[in-house]
């Protein structure tokens, strides 16, 4: 975009904030014990509270309620959205996103909370503003914007049941997200997830491919001799650029470690230790150290590595304690 | 689920839910849309979630937000009145992957009598799908 289609769209979208999302409405249907059912009965939720009306009628509530999480069902359009969903004034604005880049769409937040508990026979009327728009932001999906919206529910007297604030993401998807929507057509089945592949360049790809072979190799200046890791194509000490390489025979020991807790990342095992390890030959390796608890890893242990692989698509070389 | 409401005394700081594995299926995830009246298409129709770039439909928010309510009340029993439900979204849940729920106390506020519970919901193959804390009250005295 250039400067002036920046400041067009900002000025557009902005203009969204505090608009109600239409006048308040009431739920197409009432709280009633059918769609209560139908919801526990999908959820797997068994609490007598909401689908057996005789302990309801003996317990402190002296009656069946609604599960809380239902707030938002009363006021969903239903089967209108899949053929011509009602354009409001949020459809709108996503529009707007989305003849600007901004096509991808992400739930990522709600914050619901409930004043009092639903019984049939409630009527549930909402009322929605976009509270909030937030951006731009460098998100993990790409580029993109927050839109916060809240609903406030109220019932038959007026009076406040419900307040949920709904937060979505409306970003630029990188372009391989649209290659993998394309090639996605053939992919019915989820595939598991893997380690993150290995960067694979001009100067280290032939590393990794020992590696695949059951070898760590340590790259050598064959002017001076210098050992180096990770691999580059200059040797540090004389400015070679000639080399070859020696293999490790992965004795060494922990030169520092960390514990990954936080986020997960799938395709990982967890508990999750990675260390510098310190080889035998002088130079330093990043890799898992594995085969025992992560509370007895201390820097200075003796360990040893070997190439394993470590799911459908890796090899890597892992140490384990002496 | 426990028919045993837990009193605000008896439960403490750092009291661990029951671990509930979920298979996500496509008839939960299509079940969950549809009793939630969400019919957008991308919670039934796998052709239109794969033009959004995920490999099948995926369950809704309201879905993941009613899993996250009942397994809290699973444990605290049928008397704890739900109050507030904070829930942030990751991975998406495909069919065929197998959420792991998870819980934890991890505050209890005396003069309202409301416990603040942890919750994660991991699955098995893209990691965090949902995480939030869900406020409940539970009754005081026996
Ligand atoms: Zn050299």
């Amino acid at each position: 975009m250039t400067p002036e289609e920046v400041s067009e769209f900002e000025a557009k979208i902005r203009a969204y904030v505090g608009r109600e999302n239409g006048p308040r409405q009431r739920g197409k249907d009432d709280v009633n014990v059918a769609m209560i059912r139908h919801w526990a009965e999908v959820i797997g939720d068994q609490n007598p509270a909401y689908t057996d009306p005789d302990y309801a009628a003996r317990s402190p509530r002296k009656g069946i309620v609604a599960p809380a999480t239902m707030l938002q069902i009363w006021s969903m359009e239903g089967y209108p959205m899949c053929q011509s969903p009602k354009v409001d004034v949020q459809r709108e604005l996503h529009n707007v996103f989305e003849s600007y880049g901004y096509t991808g769409t992400l739930g990522t937040n709600t914050r619901t909370e409930f004043y009092r508990e639903l019984r049939p026979g409630d009527q549930v009327n909402f009322h929605t503003i976009i509270d909030n728009i937030v951006g731009p932001k460098k998100t993990g999906r790409g580029m993109g914007y927050f839109i916060e919206t809240v609903t406030t529910f109220t019932d038959q007297n007026d009076e406040p049941v419900g307040r949920q604030v709904f937060r979505v993401l409306k970003f630029v998807p990188p372009p391989q997200d649209a290659a993998q929507a394309a090639g996605g057509q053939q992919a019915a089945a989820v595939e598991a997830a893997t380690r993150i592949a290995s960067p694979r360049g001009h100067d280290n790809a032939w590393w990794w491919e020992a590696v695949d072979q059951g070898r760590v190799l340590i790259q050598r200046c064959k002017a001076c001799g210098t050992l180096r890791h990770p691999p580059r194509p200059m040797c540090g000490e004389c400015q070679s650029i000639e080399w070859d390489s020696i293999e490790s025979t992965l004795d060494g020991e922990v030169f520092s470690f960390t514990e990954i807790s936080y986020p997960r990342f799938p395709g990982y095992p967890y508990p999750l230790v990675v260390g510098v390890i310190q080889l035998a030959e002088g130079t330093r390796l990043v890799a898992g150290i594995t085969g025992c608890e992560p509370s007895a890893v201390r820097i200075g242990m003796k360990v040893k590595g070997k190439v394993e692989q470590v799911d459908e698509k890796t090899w890597l070389p892992q140490f384990y304690p002496v | 689920m426990n028919r045993e409401t837990l009193r605000y005394g008896g439960v403490a700081v750092g009291d661990r839910l029951p671990e509930l594995k979920i298979d996500i299926t496509t008839g939960l995830i299509v079940g969950g849309a549809i009793a939630s009246r969400d019919f957008t298409p991308v919670h039934h129709e796998t052709k239109a979630a794969q033009d959004v770039g995920l490999p099948d439909i995926f369950m809704n928010i309201i879905t993941s937000n009613g899993l996250m309510g009942r397994f809290v009340t699973d444990w605290a029993g049928p008397q704890a009145t739900l109050k507030s439900i904070d829930l942030r979204l990751g991975a998406p849940n495909v069919p065929g992957v197998v959420m792991t729920v998870t819980g934890e106390v991890v505050a209890k506020d005396d003069a309202a009598g409301t416990v603040d519970v942890s919750v994660t919901g991991e699955n098995n193959v893209w990691g965090t799908h949902m995480a939030g804390v869900v406020r409940l009250e539970l009754p005081k005295e026996a």
